[in-house]
């Protein structure tokens, strides 16, 4: 059988006023397959699907559906070429419900809710979905409410599908159900599209592989006559050795024990729920885990900015060696303690830096407390900001640019050059390498190995299973604010994390069946 | 007294009706609209103005007026008039991407600027002794009450002896509550102002809703202005009369939790409490003023109870008061 071509792209190009977005992409995607978007952060692939989805609008090029020349200026457009985006961002509204999001914006005859409900249910019966479409979104988890994304575009009836990174929240079993979904979909003729760096899932899921580095479109290959390393050459350009390197931890000494301790947020509901562990010297300790399962609270609670409910943090000074409690401390009095932790939020523009300061007075804002003078010394954090700029190779027209215009990879290599250059004890990253590309990555990898070489204890959690698993001495898996395992970087494996990610959430169902 | 204290609440409340209904409806496409006390003002002058030219047209003699057209060209003007306030704000929020807060604050002072120099200039023109307008002969067309009904005693004095203004502000109020929360325009426009990116995505027209359910607001709450100036000041225009009724009907929004039904039953208690205190003995000229501030105590304690209940559909729009530009990364 002849394959038939979906959708075709013929030299599309985009720019942000001067950045060049996509430059001269040529890519077909056929009915009855799926094809893979593989190409690091900022080459250009959400904005190409962007185009597709009607989002934005190309400035040169031509797109074809189904052979025929399209004009898609708005989303409405995508609609009616039955083109569907879902998004890595999921663009639903908090409290509608499932149904409603998935009705919202269809212009046909009358809105009768009843009755879409009965047809999302009937379509949930066809791909074997899971989802309520009474229930209210805020209510949801992160793959439920991907379910939702996904029912929208079927609703409205769509046979090309776009999946902008859809497996960077699930764990692995989610992952392995929505691949589960989106092969049914690909039997029943539909032409899927999905975004994604991750390689394994390129190679386990998809019929062929389209390539974009930069914003150009460097090539495309079937799945089934590639490989990991052939993949990588072509999005980087070079190649790269991909394993992270691991070095036995050297005389692991105990920093600082987190000692059953329990917070709970604002509307009263426990966060962290009797969280008990060490992290030692000379070692990284991954956390692992759903996001939002208490990782921000955990690290804000050792960082003082957490109050805890009950239990106690001890930190044991590698000068003196005496234990000392953090418990009930402000940042402030934490740093005067002599304690050395360095923090890098999830958050960077939120939490760890300021966007519109530059770099220098970024770096200030760990030091502004030094010395007795009225006014601000400049010249060492200067000194500093220079020295990180140059060591992590931070792309930026000058010192005084506002941290905010830096691309993310260059805001987290700021952030992260911040905090090491403080010489901590205690290193806390989270989700240092969301957003950066793959040297990028690498690098921030071996400032973390670099760090626990000099004895630093690590805490870094992280999202990317396979990196904790080459990287971390041990993990630690957070399921709903409890410790649901400690297990050992080096003999664990991605299925036995997963299962004690969704572990914590399991039991608390049968909590409330029984 | 009891009737007359009632009535009394319902006619100070249904500017306030008109005005939070407007601003409900323009708040639910994310525009947290601070200009509505000068729209509301606007809507006033505007209306005053029409019905001045005109009776100046029928030279002044009620028996040349005819009733239709009396009522009908003060509400045109009247909707006119706030409609450019409404146009005004969504090209500077919208189109301009202005900041909705300071946008709104300048109009407010624009409008009572400009209503303050329409009706001095009205003034001026009938040489009146008086700082006021009188267009009393409108008025009582405005008034003009169901000739029957309101003969029925208490429950009849409460229910019809109003003039037509108040039933049109409950039937809007109940129309759009209806339009909210049961059609899909309703559905497109709440998405507008809870997750604009979300709504754009899903093909919905952004600009459009944010300038129609803006200027629909406008006019809508230009209409408590009007009904303020013709009803409840029986057509008597005097500069900076209105008082702070604008900023009550924001306030109102606040304490219908969003919701134009709500608005009704909140409108009448604000109305009674802005007026407890001419019915409360031996009150002094400061504790008057102290009661004055009931309304804005309740809202306050509105925001206190809903905000510790955390109950998320009696929260504001999403996003509200914030700016949608496609393109920006």
């Amino acid at each position: 059988m002849k394959k038939q071509p979906a959708i075709e792209l013929k030299n599309i190009t985009k720019r942000f006023g001067k950045v060049v977005a996509n430059k001269n992409v040529n890519l077909t995607a056929y009915r009855g397959e799926i094809l893979s978007i593989l190409g690091e952060n900022g080459s250009g692939k959400t904005t190409l699907m962007n185009m597709i989805s009607g989002i934005y609008f190309p400035d040169e090029g031509q797109i074809f559906i189904d052979e025929k020349e399209a004009v898609i200026a708005s989303p409405k457009d995508a609609f009616d070429y039955k083109i569907g985006m879902i998004h890595q961002h999921f663009k639903l509204v908090d409290v509608f419900s499932a149904a409603e999001n998935v009705v919202l914006g269809i212009e046909d005859g009358k809105y009768n809710l009843k009755e879409s409900v009965k047809e999302i249910k009937k379509i949930s019966e066809q791909y074997g979905f899971d989802i309520v479409p009474e229930k209210k979104i805020y209510t949801m988890s992160v793959s439920e409410k991907q379910t939702v994304e996904i029912m929208k575009v079927l609703y409205r009836g769509a046979d090309i599908l776009i999946l902008d990174e859809p497996t960077a929240v699930l764990t692995p079993q989610e992952t392995e159900k929505l691949f589960a979904v989106l092969r049914r979909m690909r039997d029943d003729g539909k032409c899927i599209i999905i975004i994604t760096h991750k390689l394994h899932e390129v190679l386990s899921l998809s019929d062929r592989v389209s390539v974009l580095r930069k914003g150009e479109y460097i090539g495309t290959v079937n799945t089934a006559e590639t490989n990991e390393a052939q993949l990588t050459e072509m999005m980087v350009g070079k190649k790269i050795a991909l394993n992270i390197k691991r070095d036995d931890p050297k005389d692991a000494e105990e920093r600082l024990t987190v000692n059953s301790i329990t917070c709970v947020d604002r509307s009263g509901a426990t966060v962290l729920d009797n969280v008990s562990f060490t992290a030692k010297s000379g070692e990284i300790l991954g956390i692992a885990g759903i996001a939002g399962s208490g990782q921000r609270e955990l690290l804000e609670s050792i960082a003082g900015l957490q109050r805890l409910e009950y239990g106690d943090i001890f930190y044991f000074d590698p000068k003196t060696g005496k234990k000392e409690s953090l418990r009930d401390k402000t940042p402030i009095q934490i740093r005067n303690m002599g304690v050395r932790l360095s923090f890098v939020p999830e958050d960077r523009l939120g939490m760890g830096l300021v966007g519109n300061m530059d770099i220098v007075d970024n770096m200030m804002l760990r030091s502004y407390t030094k010395g007795n003078s009225l006014f601000l010394k400049r010249k060492q954090p200067k000194d500093l900001a220079l020295k990180i700029i140059n060591d992590l190779e931070v792309v930026t027209p000058g010192v005084s640019t506002p941290v905010r215009r830096l691309s993310g990879g260059n805001v987290q290599k700021v952030l992260v050059g911040r905090e090491i250059a403080a010489s901590p004890t205690v290193l806390m990253v989270a989700y240092p390498v969301r957003g950066l590309d793959i040297n990028s990555s690498y690098m921030i990898y071996n400032l973390l190995n670099e760090q626990k070489a000099k004895g630093v204890a690590v805490i870094f959690v992280g999202e990317d299973l396979d990196v904790l698993i080459e990287l971390c001495d041990k993990i630690m898996v957070i399921g709903s604010g409890r410790i649901t395992g400690i297990v050992d970087g080096r003999t664990t494996s991605k299925e036995e994390i997963g299962l004690l990610m969704t572990k914590a959430k399991d039991e608390g169902k049968e909590k409330n069946n029984g | 007294m009891i009737i007359q204290f009632i009535c009394r609440a319902i006619l100070l409340g249904v500017p306030l009706l008109y005005g939070s209904t407007g601003e409900i409806i323009t708040e639910k496409s994310g525009h947290l609209n601070l200009g509505i006390p000068g729209i509301m003002y606007v809507g006033a002058i505007s209306g005053v103005v029409g019905s001045f030219l005109y009776e100046n047209a029928c030279g002044n003699d009620i028996a040349n007026m005819n009733a239709f057209l009396a009522v009908i060209i003060p509400l045109l003007c009247s909707i006119a008039g706030s409609v450019i306030m409404g146009l005004i704000y969504s090209f500077l929020t919208v189109t301009l991407h202005a900041n909705q807060n300071v946008t709104g604050l300048a109009l407010t002072t624009f409008g009572v600027g400009l209503g303050n120099f329409l009706g001095a200039s009205l003034i001026s023109i009938t040489k009146s002794e008086l700082p006021s307008i009188a267009l009393t002969k409108t008025s009582s067309f405005f008034v003009a009450k169901l000739p029957f009904l309101s003969n029925l005693g208490g429950i009849g004095a409460i229910l019809f002896s109003h003039d037509f203004m108040t039933y049109l502000a409950i039937a809007i109020a109940l129309v759009t509550s209806f339009i909210i929360s049961r059609t899909r325009v309703g559905l497109n426009l709440r998405a507008v102002g809870e997750n604009p990116a979300t709504a754009d995505a899903a093909g919905i027209n952004v600009v459009k809703y944010r300038y129609l359910s803006t200027c629909i607001g406008s006019a809508v709450a230009g209409l408590g202005g009007l009904q303020y100036v013709m009803a409840y000041a029986s057509g008597v225009w005097s500069n900076n009369a209105f008082g702070d009724r604008g900023w009550m009907a924001i306030a109102l929004v606040i304490f219908a939790l969003w919701k134009p039904s709500f608005a009704i039953v909140g409108s009448f208690l604000f109305g009674a409490l802005c007026n407890a205190n001419n019915y409360v003995q031996g009150l002094g000229t400061e504790t008057q003023e102290l009661f004055k501030m009931l309304p804005y105590v309740v809202t306050i304690l509105v925001l206190i109870i809903t905000s510790m209940r955390k109950k998320r559909e009696h929260q504001p729009p999403g996003s509200l008061g914030l700016n949608y530009f496609r393109e920006d990364r």
